[in-house]
């Protein structure tokens, strides 16, 4: 009885993450076409004016513009499962082939990113909380204030200006190199716009962390504890934070689901080949084969990400899992 | 376990910093080589990839200046525009203007290794003619009735009539002559041309690299071991890549981005372009098929205003014709200075002194001051009683309607050419094939361009488009406003580079890092 429930429960999930899917699809496929403009137009530009009929038929046939909307959707969603995602006109690579190298960028920035926000969130917020209030919790305040409001674009640009013109500290402005490439050049390169992110998702962190840490530390639990003579150090951080967790795992999956898909001004700025500037680039060539698919890879990874966020507190918080 | 990661991030930050500051300064010195020996490696700052490797459909600015350096042409301009040999080693029009025949350099090569000859001229030039290429340049062509080639050297243009235009027309990339061997999804992935450099690599949306073409056929051989276009999407970081070091070269758009990084290591060289900013009037659409609505239009603006507001006064006001061997004289208009009264006057001619209303589409993002534009020209416009409607359009939009002719102005900024027929005659011709666009013919000016066409003398060819010229303001077909400059900025090792009018980078070839 149990199992069939369990089972239930795994087969509602897929068919809800699969149900999103599609829905992404659709919305993701109609929007596009609703962009005035097509492939032809934004290759040509203004030249386009120039075309003959016969002409743009031909150029139509070649991006398979001349087939009907229903067929185009069909076609597309038909070939990704065979693993074909479609081509980019503009630089005759497969989408998949393009987002198997920009994925793990976005990725690691992620990764960077929010390692970096954890390191400067928890501690401030753990910090605000330990007395309300006061100076220290201010300081939380501030910080947090500054990562919300400060616009990532403008802390972007000041931070390359200051560090390229006064210091000649500009990774980004050589050619890319992977982790695999060149690790040391791969982390300077990452360093400045993982700052810049990990900076912005300090602020909710922080704030959550704050919030979670001053309910817990108003559970009778935890003055029993502290009657039970455990020690200051040890009741912070295994009873306090340890109970915490669940909001900030849950803030901190939303925020890396966030960044697989909308790290686009930063990694436009610091040139960083991710998965934002694909589908930003797609956008603007109308490459509808790289934007439709590279939008639903980022769906995919938002709910796997989402998923893994769910087990992972059944793991934290024994009441989810008995729930 | 959080301590452990801090620390080594803490580590591993404070270590790149560190290894950096000593790394970067020594990066372009290892890359130049010995001072003063020519070679090395250039990079370019380029704010986007290309949007195609193929020649004939290139139009994007950045496409055009890469495939310039990779793919040859029968003529070429050089840094004055004017016209001068390419792979044509010379060319000759018969008595009657009917026929034009080319005689081939020799000993030329692709980069694939084999020859170049008639065969691949009269291929590509069949192919450029041929609809179903969809190649950008056809129109100009539309002069060859049939191309042959009497031996390996010579092809031979058989003419509808006299085209003194089509020498300047065959020097753009997108006439670029293809080998025959070659089809559009083989160059699509590898260019082969007969450029001074040859394609190397390709990193999507990051960077593409050009080698040194060995077998250059010019006199001079290029001197750079290799060229990189290096892809940095926003301008202020191209600039701050020049200024650690990691990009020697780059052309500029936005004034402010060019004036914040001249100084340093880094020098900025204006040129005017042959672009040219415009009010588009469309003579198809309401009150603006009176010429007495357009002419107070025109006399209704001052375009130093329009250039000093919008365009932080970088750039010069300036007639129909920017090339510099036919160039307007923007003092030879009506109302060359901004006259209210005489907006007024033509206003009660039209029978509107109550004044009249004008929808004008302007393009958000396209180029960096159309929107500027567009609200000073509104400005200026109520106070002559003429409200303009602004209607900003993303650029994809802005493209949809301009290329349907569906609009009563537009805030544009359009493509100049180095010769004055295939600058205008597309547009302003009853056949031209943007005359939908143009909104504006006349049998005068059909019979203008004609005439020029004809003509092969250079004077006598200044002169008549001097009558285009008037011709086109004095009915105020469009209101023409002003050009931008080019900004080219290099750092101080780039030596021999001469930067044009029309913003391209053919001056590779001469340029060498020290």
């Amino acid at each position: 009885m149990r199992n069939v429930l369990a089972h239930n429960r795994v087969v509602r999930r897929v068919a809800g993450m699969i149900g999103t899917l599609f829905g992404v699809a659709v919305l993701v496929f109609v929007m596009l076409r609703a962009i005035p403009g097509d492939q032809i137009t934004a290759g040509l530009g203004t030249e386009a004016a120039a075309l003959t009929p016969v002409q743009r038929e031909a150029l139509e046939r070649y991006y398979g513009l001349d087939q009907s909307l229903f067929t185009q959707f069909f076609s597309w969603l038909g070939n990704m499962f065979t693993g074909n995602f479609g081509y980019s006109a503009r630089s005759q690579q497969s989408v998949l082939e393009l987002t198997l190298h920009s994925l793990p960028v976005t990725f690691e920035l992620a990764v960077f990113s929010i390692v970096l926000a954890l390191l400067v969130g928890v501690p401030l917020g753990m910090l605000a909380a330990s007395r309300t209030n006061s100076p220290r919790d201010f300081l939380g305040q501030v910080v947090s204030l500054a990562g919300l409001s400060v616009p990532a674009f403008l802390l972007a640009t000041t931070l390359l200006s200051i560090f390229a013109a006064s210091f000649g500290f500009n990774p980004n402005g050589q050619g890319f190199a992977t982790l695999f490439e060149n690790p040391l050049l791969n982390m300077e390169q990452m360093f400045l716009p993982a700052l810049v992110l990990g900076f912005g998702i300090a602020a909710p962190i922080l704030r959550t962390t704050r919030t979670a840490v001053l309910e817990v530390r108003s559970n009778d639990f935890i003055h029993t504890a502290r009657a039970k003579g455990v020690p200051p150090g040890r009741l912070q951080v295994k009873h306090v934070l340890g109970n915490a967790l669940v909001p900030i795992v849950t803030m901190t999956g939303l925020q890396f689901g966030y960044l697989l898909g909308g790290a686009v001004v930063v990694e436009q700025i610091f040139s960083v080949p991710g998965i934002g500037r694909q589908v930003l680039l797609g956008i603007q060539q109308k490459e509808y084969a790289v934007v439709q698919s590279t939008v639903l890879v980022i769906a995919l990874a938002f709910v796997i990400v989402n998923l893994l966020t769910d087990v992972l507190y059944r793991v934290i918080d024994p009441r989810v899992r008995a729930s | 376990m959080s301590r452990g990661i801090f620390s080594a991030i803490g580590t591993a930050a404070a270590l790149s910093i560190a290894l950096t500051s000593c790394s970067s300064p020594s990066g372009p010195a290892t890359t130049t080589g010995a001072t003063g020996k020519a070679g090395g490696n250039l990079v370019v700052g380029v704010t986007s990839d290309p949007d195609t490797l193929f020649p004939w459909k290139a139009t994007q600015f950045q496409a055009v200046n890469v495939l310039q350096n990779i793919y040859g042409t029968l003529t070429e301009f050089d840094k004055d525009l004017n016209v001068v040999p390419g792979l044509a080693e010379s060319w000759e029009t018969s008595k009657d203007g009917r026929t034009l025949t080319l005689t081939l350099r020799q000993g030329v090569t692709y980069s694939d290794g084999s020859a170049f000859d008639s065969k691949d001229v009269t291929s590509s030039l069949n192919k450029i003619m041929e609809e179903s290429t969809a190649a950008v340049a056809r129109a100009s062509l539309s002069s060859v009735k049939s191309v042959d080639a009497p031996d390996a050297h010579t092809v031979v243009l058989k003419l509808s009539g006299p085209d003194a235009a089509l020498p300047a027309n065959l020097a753009t990339v997108n006439m670029a002559m293809l080998s025959s061997d070659d089809t559009e999804e083989k160059l699509n992935a590898a260019p082969n041309g007969t450029g001074p450099f040859a394609m190397k690599k390709r990193v999507a949306s990051q960077s593409i690299t050009l080698a040194r073409n060995d077998t250059y056929w010019g006199s001079e051989k290029p001197k750079l071991d290799g060229v990189e276009f290096r892809v940095i999407p926003d301008e202020s970081s191209i600039v701050s890549a020049m200024q650690s070091g990691n990009v020697q070269l780059a052309i500029f758009n936005d004034p402010l981005v060019a004036q914040t990084a001249q100084g340093g290591s880094i020098t900025i060289a204006k040129t005017p372009q042959l672009n040219y900013h415009a009010l588009q009037l469309n003579t198809r659409r309401g009150d603006l098929g009176d010429v007495n609505v357009r002419l107070a239009i025109q006399c209704a603006i001052d375009r130093k205003q329009v250039l000093d507001t919008a365009a932080l006064s970088e750039g010069e006001v300036t007639g129909p014709i920017t090339a510099p061997a036919f160039k307007s004289d923007p003092q030879q208009r009506p109302c060359p200075t901004r006259d209210l009264a005489k907006a007024a006057e033509y206003l009660g001619k039209a029978g509107k002194p109550g004044g009249v209303t004008v929808k004008a589409i302007v393009s958000q993002g396209e180029y960096a001051t159309s929107v500027n534009e567009g609200q000073n020209l509104k400005a200026q416009l109520a106070e002559a009683k003429i409200t303009l409607d602004l209607e900003v359009l993303e650029s994809g939009a802005f493209v949809d309607r301009w290329v349907a002719g569906d609009f009563e102005a537009a805030v544009a900024l359009n493509g100049g050419r180095p010769d004055p027929d295939g600058m205008y005659s597309r547009y302003f011709t009853s056949k031209g094939n943007l005359n939908k666009v143009a909104g504006y013919s006349s049998p005068e000016l059909d019979k203008l361009f004609a005439e020029g066409k004809a003509t092969t003398d250079q004077a006598a060819r200044k002169e008549i488009y001097g009558k285009v010229g008037a011709e086109l303001e004095n009915n105020a077909a469009w209101i023409w406003l002003f050009t931008g400059y080019t900004y080219t900025g290099t750092t101080a090792q780039v030596k021999g580079f001469v930067p044009m009018a029309s913003g391209s980078l053919q001056y590779l070839r001469t340029t060498t890092l020290n």
